[in-house]
């Protein structure tokens, strides 16, 4: 039973909630609200940290200086994205090095899209146009999530997100110029893409048991499907512009709906990369560790130094 | 895994540009004052967002409580005449 006072603070929350307005960080929320949104943000956080991966296999490869540049700022954006995320979990309470903890051990999840190998430089250039164009999707509307932090992280993030994109899209526009060989490595990487990111904005609706709530509270404002659609309605277009075809006999307009209708991904593949059995799960997952682990030394000298730092003030002053 | 937990976590204010006041951007975790700065410049500054920095141990925040019904700002709501619309001028005088 809750207290007189409890429900007195569980109306005000919902009232700030009705309003639209946004909840910060001392505000009493329910623990349920706050959970949620420690899953959802740490989880977002490690999908930029892991993130970093598939594309900084690529720039010691990079074709040419310029395009070694801009990939090195891009995961150098990944990175801070993760620590946007990250301090926006710790105003809920949750502790960083704890949130690490959970994903080198399996126990929190990051995005599956990163569980699948970069074999080519076009890799790169469809990860930008793709990966990042259905995270813009994803995160557009998160700006307004009613947690007044992963918001504000998220209007920093979508900003940086559209550099990302673009830059991929300019790559594969680049290699559809060139040689033949070129336009099929785009139309190989595009193939492989193609389904997981449709995958990136999860199980279908019928199949999401947390969507109803999270949209009550206003964490999440659209539906998976509704995204997904609305993710394959910008790309198509875009699609045609670059020359190559996306890998489903079902896509078509639907000039009734006003949409255009696609097939089913295959969520038997998603499901088994979401519990552990993509292609590269494992070496994520490993190569995360032991970055952490390697760095150990780093953080204990800082601090160490940090400690001297103090002491040697302290006895001057 | 908590070792990072000894960093002390900074809350970071920036100037967007010459005229404006500093916002609070977000915070991090660093060993001292200096390593706190240079994480806040790499990473809220990446794209000019800034001319200055202020970071500042959270711990060193004192800090109301946000809910706006709190009875800190309670006094203010009822001095309506601290308002410049609280006082009626005829239309004709110019330059108020």
């Amino acid at each position: 039973m809750p207290t007189a006072d409890e429900q007195r603070l569980h109306e005000h929350f919902d009232a700030t909630i009705d309003r639209d307005q946004r909840v910060e960080p001392r505000d009493w929320m329910p623990e349920g609200y706050r959970g949620t949104l420690v899953r959802q943000v740490a989880q977002h956080a490690h999908s930029e940290i892991i993130g970093m991966q598939p594309e900084g296999a690529w720039i010691g490869r990079a074709p040419s200086l310029r395009r070694k540049a801009i990939l090195l700022a891009k995961v150098q954006d990944e990175a801070g994205h993760g620590l946007y995320l990250y301090s926006a979990a710790e105003t809920l309470g949750a502790d960083r090095g704890e949130l690490t903890g959970k994903l080198v051990s399996g126990r929190q999840k990051y995005s599956s899209i990163f569980n699948y190998p970069t074999l080519t430089f076009a890799d790169i250039g469809v990860i930008g146009w793709l990966v990042d164009g259905a995270a813009i999707c994803n995160q557009v509307p998160l700006c307004r999530s009613s947690y007044g932090p992963y918001a504000r992280a998220m209007v920093r993030i979508c900003k940086e997100e559209s550099f990302h994109q673009r830059q991929g899209y300019e790559l594969l526009l680049t290699m559809m110029r060139g040689t033949a060989a070129q336009r099929e490595m785009v139309q190989d990487a595009v193939d492989r893409w193609w389904w997981p990111s449709l995958m990136m904005f999860g199980p279908p609706d019928g199949d999401s048991p947390n969507t109803q709530q999270s949209m009550a509270w206003k964490i999440k404002r659209h539906t998976n499907d509704e995204l997904r659609q609305k993710f394959v309605d910008m790309t198509v277009p875009q699609a045609e512009v670059l020359g190559v075809s996306l890998p489903d006999p079902e896509l078509a307009w639907n000039a009734e709906r006003g949409h255009y209708d696609f097939g089913e991904p295959d969520w038997a593949e998603l499901k088994r990369v979401i519990s552990g059995d993509g292609p590269c799960n494992a070496e994520r997952v490993e190569r995360r560790r032991s970055a952490h682990e390697d760095g150990a030394w780093v953080r204990e000298a800082a601090a160490a130094h940090a400690a001297k730092q103090a002491a040697r003030k302290e006895a001057g002053a | 895994m908590t070792e990072r937990s000894s960093w002390p976590l900074y809350e970071v204010f920036v100037r967007g540009k010459r005229g404006l006041n500093h916002v609070h951007v977000g915070s991090l975790h660093a060993a001292d004052d200096e390593m706190a700065l240079h994480n806040a410049r790499n990473l809220y500054t990446r794209r000019n967002e800034g001319v200055s920095i202020w970071v500042v141990r959270a711990e060193a925040i004192t800090a109301s409580s946000p809910d706006e019904k709190d009875p800190l700002f309670a006094p203010s709501g009822d001095k309506v005449y601290r308002h410049p619309t609280f006082y009626t001028i005829p239309d004709d005088v110019p330059h108020m």
